[in-house]
């Protein structure tokens, strides 16, 4: 199953700039794993080693936070849209 | 209660004929407090419409100066000032725009020696910062001090804008519980940003505050408006308030403001 992931402009440099995706899989981790052999890289930039996102990174499935859904291990279905939203801090005082 | 002068009457007649704001909702406005953290990117519309909008007290916070290369976005300072505080910038600009606004400025860098106490005087704080170790520290300030934090972030072609209510909301903490570690940010990569993406997300800053003073509509409380300039798209997450959270949780393990340190080469300014 083909689920559309949103790409920030952060990680845009790993999917040859494109800032929509697809990927394959049926939970949350399936679909990194799968960003992964897709973009080199990409997993690293997003997971922990243990395979948790990063701290400064949260993953939606549609509108809410996998965290606060079942982590990566949450099953997604047909029409189901990915968004990983990294912290950005810029105001540009400078 | 206080009288409007005719001049006032006329200045604000667009929003008193506005059924949700009206004679008293100008009034809420002209006695309010807003503190502005930043006269950058974000604070300079923010404080533009601000004062526009008859907003009486405006406190604003940098101790930056005004550079060249800050004038394709910060749209309150001006060619001539370059060199000048921005803090005394935006002041001449306000000014010239609306006497009503009383500013008060401080030239400082924010760190856990004067948040707490700067904070403290205002109704509400707008963050218009540029960089983590501020965020956090207003994060945890406003927490602490129980002051409703309208946060707006920008980078490249995309901006975030939410609102923080304590006890009423998610924090940042809740969202992204630690900052990056240096080399991992996104704003430390690369760097460039749309500057007209300032004027709106500084924008959604304003408007998200004055339906805060006003009571009306519905805020980003537990929300996450993310604005994608390329693709024209807005779209509203939601945010959770996490029961673990190190700040706002029952048994919070930061009691105390934390000064991060300076990433990646980058100034800790405000």
């Amino acid at each position: 199953m083909a689920i559309k992931v949103r790409v920030p402009t952060p990680l845009m440099k790993l999917t040859d700039n494109k800032s929509e995706v697809t990927a394959e899989g049926e939970t949350i981790a399936d679909i990194i794993n799968d960003l992964e052999n897709q973009f080199t890289g990409i997993k690293d930039r997003i997971c922990e080693e243990s395979g948790a996102p990063r701290r400064f990174i949260n993953i939606y499935l549609n509108e809410e936070d996998i965290r606060f859904l079942e982590g990566e291990k949450t099953i997604i279905k047909d029409g189901d849209e990915i968004s990983i939203i990294p912290a950005i801090a810029g105001g540009t005082s400078n | 209660m206080m009288e409007f002068t005719d001049d006032q009457i006329e200045r604000y007649s667009r929003h008193i004929i506005l059924p949700e704001v009206g004679g008293s909702g100008q009034q809420k406005m002209l006695e309010s407090k807003i503190l502005l953290l930043g006269a950058g990117g974000l604070g300079s519309p923010a404080a533009y419409y601000l004062a526009a909008a008859g907003i009486g007290n405006l406190g604003i916070v940098d101790f930056d100066r005004v550079d060249l290369s800050n004038l394709q976005r910060q749209i309150i300072h001006s060619t001539e000032r370059i060199g000048m505080l921005k803090t005394e910038s935006a002041k001449k600009t306000i000014e010239a725009l609306n006497p009503d606004v009383k500013v008060t400025l401080y030239n400082q860098k924010l760190d856990s020696s004067n948040i707490m106490e700067l904070i403290d005087n205002y109704d509400y704080i707008i963050d218009g910062s540029d960089n983590f170790p501020t965020r956090y520290l207003v994060n945890d300030a406003c927490v602490m001090k129980n002051k409703t934090l309208i946060h707006g972030s920008i980078y490249r072609f995309e901006g975030q804008v939410t609102v923080f209510k304590p006890g009423d909301g998610p924090c940042y903490r809740c969202l992204y519980p630690e900052p990056p570690p240096p080399g991992m940010a996104p704003n430390c990569q690369e760097g460039g940003v749309l500057g007209v993406l300032a004027g709106i997300i500084g924008n959604l800053q304003v408007v998200e505050t004055l339906k805060l003073i006003l009571g009306i509509g519905k805020t980003l409380v537990g929300k996450l408006l993310i604005y994608d300039a390329l693709n024209t798209e807005f779209r509203k997450l939601n945010l959770r308030k996490d029961v673990d959270c190190p700040v706002c949780s029952e048994n919070p393990t930061i009691t105390e403001l934390i000064d991060y340190e300076e990433f990646c080469g980058i100034k800790n300014s405000n």
